[in-house]
């Protein structure tokens, strides 16, 4: 069996691919909704070592990727004024606004700065009292409760000059979306794992019973992707449309109360543009009332840039699971990681850049591998691994 | 980013009136805020992402991710130097074209 020898316990891997096989019997559709299920399934080669009837669509779980280009361009306007620090994750350093990145705003004399968690923003306030301090609060149900307890913290320990420019997104009314859509073809959910170790799993038998499809809690390791298969599957053979979860270690029902607690205090829910998709209701949230003079776009005028998309990207439909990255006129010609046209091929979890990075190149032959070098940690062209070296942690 | 990385916690206090610890993820130590997992004990493992401790983890499966996020470079991902990542891309990705070739024809 090719490439099985790369899982960590390749017996388990080849008897969960034997399940598969002997209960499929007609094909299916399954959307793997997280970025990160995504690169685990195309470096590993899931999708090829699945039976042929077992089709993988890659999902919206994202969150670099599905953050609006208009609030891209918002925070490159607030980052470029004079007397902010700008902080960020490391992720959106390259993400394409219109016409620039953070990274040229910082060359550009745009004081930005990366840091690891909100606090360090929170902290960076703090030390600078004159100068205000805006953290870009992106992302799914993961992040927005560390970005809520930064903003709480702020306003407890009256730090005010320290502001959050918002674009937190949530993944249920992102799955109810993809299934109203006329176009979808989805039969099956692996659920995000790690946004259900926060919110727990109440929000999904609701979706499942409405539109009769199974949703199972899958992790991201090679392992849990197949045996999230595998019960997806079996619930379709058997005509069954229920919530599982298959990631038991890391998700209960109930999820992370606190975290939870936190989330209503600090924001409310609110409708959301999602990159390449547009609004979807009740999408993501906002701050609520109480916080809205920690709210950039309160403290800074915003309004009124001139946004333009690029016209040949395609990733609205890619993160619609409707296109196939390598399916994209651009893919690997105009659009690379070098000069990426959207942000579904410079994020770490996009997956254009997936298919990029595993050589993924030619749209109807999946069976193409990475070279070699591109598979071991040591040899990796990727842009991450590759700076491994004289790490800690190579 | 939404990958969240399992790590030790090696010991808690208070600070500033917030429940911190300091956790090491398979050799490299982060402040960590754990307001979410208030129980959370030295010794102890738990899914931790942007500094914050999400959920409790157990030993067995803490060791499992750490090793398979090392092997993909998901570690550096998160710990190691963005402005160099994103320096490094640029020169990585052309040196990858040069040597695989064009994309396509
Ligand atoms: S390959 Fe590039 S242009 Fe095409 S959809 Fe992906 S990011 Fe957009």
């Amino acid at each position: 069996m090719k490439y099985i020898d790369e899982f960590q316990n390749p017996d388990l891997a080849g008897r969960l691919l034997d399940e598969i096989r002997a209960t499929v019997t007609r094909p299916w559709a399954l959307m793997e909704v997280c970025g990160g299920q995504t690169h685990s399934i195309i470096r590993h080669g899931i999708d090829q070592l699945l039976p042929p009837e077992i089709e993988l669509i890659h999902g919206p779980g994202c969150p670099v990727c599905v953050t609006p280009l208009e609030m891209i361009d918002k925070a490159l306007e607030i980052a470029s004024r004079p007397g902010v620090i700008f902080c960020s994750f490391g992720d959106m350093l390259r993400v394409p606004g219109t016409g620039r990145d953070l990274f040229q705003v910082r060359g550009q004399g745009g004081d930005v700065r990366v840091v690891y968690s909100p606090l360090d923003a929170l902290r960076i306030a703090e030390q600078n009292p004159d100068r205000e301090v805006v953290f870009f609060g992106i992302g799914f149900e993961t992040t927005a409760p560390p970005n809520a307890m930064t903003v709480h913290q702020a306003r407890k320990r009256n730090i005010r000059n320290f502001s959050l420019l918002v674009s937190h997104v949530r993944v249920p009314p992102a799955i109810d979306a993809i299934m109203r859509s006329p176009e979808c073809r989805v039969q099956g959910f692996l659920a995000a794992g790690h946004v259900c170790s926060v919110m727990g799993t109440a929000e999904y038998p609701e979706l499942a019973r409405r539109h009769q499809v199974p949703i199972v809690v899958t992790g991201f390791e090679p392992l849990d992707i197949l045996e999230g298969v595998r019960r997806t599957v079996l619930q379709l053979e058997r005509g069954e449309r229920t919530v599982e979860n298959a990631y038991q270690r890391a998700v209960t029902a109930e999820g992370n109360p606190a975290a939870q607690a936190m989330l209503s205090d600090v924001f409310e829910v609110a409708d959301r543009a999602w990159r390449g998709i547009g609004v979807i209701p009740d999408s993501g949230w906002r701050l609520s009332a109480r916080y809205r003079d920690h709210d950039a776009e309160h403290r800074f005028s915003v309004e009124g840039i001139d946004t333009r998309e690029p016209a040949e990207c395609r990733s609205g439909e890619v993160l619609q699971g409707l296109l196939k990255p390598n399916e994209c006129e651009a893919f690997g010609t105009t659009c690379t990681p070098r000069s990426p046209l959207g942000a579904t091929m410079v994020s770490s979890e996009g997956a254009c850049a997936a298919y990029y990075l595993y050589r993924r190149l030619d749209a109807g032959t999946p069976g193409q591998r990475p070279p070699a070098s591109a598979r071991t940690a040591s040899g990796t062209p990727s842009p991450v691994t590759a700076s491994l070296e004289g790490s800690p942690l190579a | 980013m939404c990958l969240a990385v399992p790590g030790r916690v090696l010991d808690v206090e208070v600070r500033d009136g917030t429940r911190m610890a300091t956790v090491d993820f398979g050799g490299v130590v982060k402040e960590v805020c754990l307001e979410y997992l208030p129980d959370l004990k030295p010794g102890e493992y738990a899914i931790v992402h942007v500094g914050f401790a999400l959920q409790k983890l157990d030993e067995e499966s803490a060791r499992r991710t750490l090793e398979l996020f090392e092997t993909l470079g998901l570690l550096q991902e998160e710990f190691g130097d963005p402005w160099e990542a994103a320096e490094a891309a640029a020169i990585e990705w052309k040196t990858q074209d040069d040597v695989h070739g064009e994309v396509r024809p």
